[in-house]
């Protein structure tokens, strides 16, 4: 048995991916842009059908809550599959590339899902702030902009960084329509040294990675956001002494 | 100044107001007494819309505030309202919570609204709070900021909806002072209220809601002295 383990030990050569070092560097790349522009779009668009599904007006409410079930309601893989093979060559008669397709599946899902933690922040807030608001005079929308929202985003903090995060690691599914991603990068160290361990490790490690930096950054606005409106009571966003020291 | 005809609310089935007429005059101060859920505070909400009019009008200066070409917003500038919860702004400090809506809805210059906000919280007894939070305040100091922010948009009425009942007792007399002076200074007031010492000494009226009527109104001393009601009279036995 120890002999086995320490055969396998020996027979794993991490150095054989040096050579192909670039395409996992460039893996990176494309898998932050594409979660980049993911949940850039997916918030904007999660904003508008959020607000949208909260809408007395049928003919908007309607729309919002069938994005939102569709999207939220089939898998990624899918939707990804769809957009690539049927939806974009259908409307512009060719492929516009992996990253279009990619960034447009991840961007509406993100936006489904995003759209739920946005109804969700400004339906937790006391009905009596926007009492106040209109009873001053304000219209619904100014309201919105103005006393809804500002609060409503604090607490949309934490489950908008869970989002990101989910978005990153659901980001390697892009892989299916041959998008140069991490774990792309890896499916083709495999076929070419027909080692299964290095290439799929390292891609797990940058993954994990890559998680990491997004966590920290999270926990840092997080830290920000969900303790106090007072300013001075506010712990400064990079401030690492107070991580360091285990805060105030 | 308002004028309240044949006022009906329900919640579907549960009818909560049965058909209120009743006509505030200019200066008058107004007080609205009743059990919980006899339906005083959603007559007061009816006033500026904040609850939707099932049947009957109301008129604030001979215009109909449910006229659906009537533009609400336009209203609610005038008719300034006070919150048993307070309901300020907790991500602005005390000034903007008052200046946002002169800045945004009457358009006024930040300068201004600025030094109108440092008046109204001298007036209030708060005038070092400017820029302190809500959170940083006791639920008196909360609540004469929230009397400031509605006075803000120098509203022609003011409606109280049961504005100490959620503070501690040593902070009613605070905000219930605040209140007289604005009742003396000539502002037309409707106040949800259970401080019935406060009725007594500053109304101008009081009327007595009871299952969704309006059971019994007069001045305080014929309202608290000689109810002529049996259900006024049964009120007051349980709570004087």
């Amino acid at each position: 048995m120890e002999v086995v383990i320490i055969e396998f030990f020996e027979s794993i050569r991490f150095d054989i991916l040096w050579n192909y070092r670039s395409l996992f560097i460039h893996g990176i790349w494309i898998t932050l842009g594409l979660t980049v522009v993911g949940y850039t779009c997916g918030i904007i668009l999660g904003l508008l059908f959020g607000l949208g599904k909260m809408s007395n007006k049928k003919w908007i409410h309607y729309p919002s809550r069938w994005y939102i079930d569709f999207f939220r309601g089939t898998p990624l893989l899918v939707q990804i599959l769809l957009i690539h093979i049927a939806v974009i060559p259908t409307i512009f008669g060719q492929s516009l590339g992996f990253f279009v397709s990619g960034a447009l599946a991840l961007s509406l899902n993100c936006g489904a899902y995003t759209a739920e933690i946005i109804r969700a922040g400004i339906q937790s807030l006391d009905k009596g702030q926007m009492e106040a608001a209109r009873s001053l005079g304000m219209p619904h929308n100014m309201a919105m902009k103005h006393i809804i929202l500002p609060q409503a985003l604090r607490r949309m903090v934490p489950p908008l960084g869970n989002e990101l995060i989910a978005l990153l690691k659901d980001s390697s599914l892009v892989t299916v329509i041959a998008a140069t991603d991490i774990l792309y990068a890896a499916k083709i160290v495999q076929g070419a040294t027909f080692r299964v361990w290095e290439p799929y490790i390292l891609a797990a490690i940058m993954y994990l990675f890559l998680t990491y930096i997004v966590t920290k950054i999270v926990a840092y606005v997080e830290k920000r956001f969900s303790t106090s409106y007072v300013p001075s009571k506010r712990p400064k966003i990079f401030s690492l002494s107070r991580t360091f020291t285990g805060g105030r | 100044m308002i004028k309240i005809d044949g006022l009906v609310k329900s919640y579907g089935e549960l009818e909560v107001l049965k058909g209120i007429d009743y006509e505030v005059k200019e200066k008058e101060v107004i007080c609205i007494i009743g059990a919980s859920g006899s339906g005083k505070s959603t007559l007061l909400r009816c006033i500026n819309l904040l609850e939707e009019i099932t049947d009957g009008a109301i008129y604030i200066e001979n215009v109909k505030v449910n006229d659906p070409k009537t533009n609400i917003n336009d209203i609610r500038k005038d008719v300034g309202m006070v919150f048993q919860q307070f309901n300020l702004f907790p991500h602005m400090n005390v000034l903007d919570n008052i200046t946002i809506a002169p800045r945004k809805i009457r358009h006024m210059d930040p300068k201004e609204a600025e030094e109108l906000a440092h008046e109204l919280l001298a007036k209030v007894g708060l005038g070092d709070k400017a820029n302190n939070y809500p959170e940083q305040l006791s639920g008196g100091q909360m609540q004469r900021v929230a009397i400031a922010r509605a006075l803000a948009m120098k509203p022609k009425v003011m409606l109280f909806d049961e504005p100490t009942s959620a503070l501690d007792p040593e902070m009613v007399k605070e905000v219930l002072d605040v209140m007289k002076d604005l009742a003396k200074e000539g502002m037309t007031m409707v106040v949800v209220t259970h401080e019935m010492g406060f009725a007594r000494e500053v109304a101008d009226r009081v009327l007595f809601i009871d299952g969704g009527f309006l059971v019994e109104e007069g001045t305080p001393e014929e309202l608290f002295g000689h109810p002529q009601n049996e259900r006024t009279k049964a009120f007051l036995g349980k709570i004087l």
